[in-house]
């Protein structure tokens, strides 16, 4: 089980090439994100919409649902082409499954890099999120591993199914009828309360939803109990499903 | 193989499946410490699946399999710790530069930090890599890649080195390179093992070999032992015109103790070539060309299967 620390070093050993350009982007985007759609959109918005999203300005509510959003997005994409990379590409799998590492160790060993990486980028969004002046309770701290969570909830799945492909074409259906909507649909840009039944309901169902009520309430700290067990658990059973999918796959392209 | 030996890997009926197809079909041998070992046989006849049941990515499907007294099923990671793998196609990681790849691959063994500092120069000293030590993979050639590969397998000191395939796809400057390396390896004590296709691969590296042919071994011995025992001393090739080939019917009869015909060349298995040419010079048959050599293990496998190894 240690063993899988040795996955997360050579994904660091890899990255020091790449930090520079990556980091930047991890601040350069919410920037974006909440100059345009927060102060840009929001300044659109009445007072009358501020009640709708819980007496907070537009901006604030925005903040936390795209960093849920943006948890998810860079987990998919970490999941998907380098992971199938590494599988069927250039065999880095396969070179690591000659060693003392075992499937086991390596599917964690990758989740566990995909959720440093979230940290990171939880963290510079957080930091942008303060800069905006959106108001933070010490709840704030918790909002972080929760969108990680939120981010390898999405890896797992992808990442099993990532094991399984010869190319890539495959991934454009996922990202574009499944990611894509989640991220529209999810609660991000306005409360799911909006929409009439029963897609009030279905939105229940849907994972980012999850997400981005839990990073929300956290970091706006309106978050209440018991509903935030449901959000967690939801998140962790996913990611159970998606692990106990990665041991499957990954064993079956390496231990054939 | 002296008897008194434990064997270091010992197979009994080992058999390997995949679905309706069968890539090793109960096969026994084992190898002693020490002892390179090979595997000589046609693409396909199942010795990548045989290397990789010992080297515990690809569980048998039945049969006996012990590796260092080991058994695959249920100790794979202390087996694979005292392993060193060269696979059939490179996979070294490519994000990484050439040293990076070897100080990564101990860490996987978790060599400790300074050892694996120390011992990567060493090996990169050793396949003559130093001087690309901070190279980007892709900029290698094959036969670098290859042995960048070589030394990766090295940096856990393992007790047997798996190589399938080592030489195939180099030309044959970069196969000698790697041959005398392997022969550096051998020198030091370690086990080898390895697959090819190539017979002179197998005759200059082998103490010991199994010929294997769709899924089974056909026979087994050192070299010089199998050479001995289904061939003769000496080969007479002989090309002719297509017209006089056609229209031979029996010509050469009596020529020699067997004979081979291949598309594009007839061989006559003889103990003195020299005598069995005059004697074809005397009868009067017209050749394109005559070749006089001593018999290898392609001859081998021609007489075991009736094919030719490279087809």
């Amino acid at each position: 089980m240690m063993n899988a620390v040795r996955m997360v070093q050579r994904n660091a050993l890899v990255y020091r090439h790449a930090w520079r350009g990556s980091a930047c982007m991890s601040f350069l985007q919410p920037t974006l994100f909440l100059l345009a759609m927060g102060a840009g959109v929001g300044s659109l918005m009445t007072s009358d919409a501020e009640s709708l999203v819980g007496g907070f300005s537009y901006l604030e509510f925005l903040a936390p649902g795209l960093l849920a959003a943006a948890c998810m997005q860079t987990a998919t994409f970490e999941s998907s082409f380098p992971v199938m990379a590494k599988m069927t590409w250039n065999r880095n799998y396969a070179a690591i499954a000659a060693t003392p590492m075992s499937v086991r160790d390596i599917v964690l060993g990758e989740l566990a890099w995909i959720g440093a990486r979230q940290f990171l980028i939880a963290t510079a969004f957080a930091c942008v999120t303060l800069a905006f002046g959106v108001p933070s309770s010490w709840l704030v701290l918790l909002a972080l591993p929760a969108a990680v969570l939120t981010g390898v909830a999405f890896s797992s799945g992808i990442m099993a199914y990532a094991a399984t492909l010869k190319s890539g074409g495959d991934f454009s259906v996922v990202f574009r009828f499944v990611i894509t909507p989640l991220f529209l649909f999810s609660g991000v840009f306005f409360p799911v309360s909006r929409f009439p039944e029963p897609f009030r309901t279905i939105a229940w169902f849907t994972p980012l939803f999850h997400g981005v009520e839990l990073v929300r309430g956290l970091m706006l700290g309106t978050i209440q109990s018991p509903v935030w067990i449901v959000h967690v658990a939801y998140l962790l059973i996913m990611l159970g499903i998606g692990g106990t999918a990665c041991f499957r796959t990954f064993g079956k392209k390496l231990r054939a | 193989m002296p008897s008194e030996q434990i064997p270091v890997i010992q197979a009994r009926a080992l058999t390997k499946r995949f679905e309706k197809f069968t890539a090793v079909d109960a096969i026994d041998f084992a190898v002693s410490p020490g002892e390179t070992f090979g595997f000589l046989g046609p693409n396909g006849a199942g010795k990548t699946s045989t290397m990789r049941m010992i080297g515990c990515t690809s569980p048998a499907t039945s049969g006996e399999l012990r590796v260092m007294g080991m058994d695959p099923e249920t100790q794979a990671r202390q087996i694979k710790a005292r392993l060193g793998v060269v696979p059939q196609q490179d996979n070294l990681d490519i994000e990484l530069t050439v040293r990076e790849n070897l100080l990564m691959y101990a860490r996987y063994f978790d060599v400790p930090r300074a050892t694996a500092v120390k011992r990567t120069e060493e090996l990169l000293q050793f396949v003559q890599l130093s001087e690309r030590a901070g190279s980007q993979v892709e900029t290698l050639s094959g036969g670098l890649k290859r042995r960048l590969t070589i030394a990766r397998a090295l940096v856990n000191e393992p007790d047997i080195v798996l190589l399938d395939e080592p030489t195939t796809g180099l030309d044959p400057q970069a196969r000698h390179v790697i041959w005398e390396r392997l022969y550096q390896l051998k020198r030091r004590g370690a086990t080898l093992l390895l697959t090819t296709h190539y017979m002179d691969e197998a005759e200059q590296l082998c103490d010991r070999l199994v010929v294997m042919d769709k899924a089974k071994i056909v026979a087994e011995g050192s070299p010089r032992d199998l050479i001995e025992r289904f061939s003769t001393r000496e080969v007479l090739e002989l090309r002719l015109r297509e017209d006089v080939r056609s229209s031979m019917n029996g010509v050469l009869d009596g020529l020699a103790t067997r004979m081979e015909t291949l598309p594009d060349r007839i061989l006559l298995y003889t103990h003195d070539g020299e005598q069995a040419l005059e004697e074809v010079h005397s009868r009067g048959i017209p050749l394109e060309s005559a070749l006089v050599r001593r018999s290898t293990l392609e001859d081998v496998f021609l007489r075991l299967t009736g094919r030719s190894l490279t087809e």
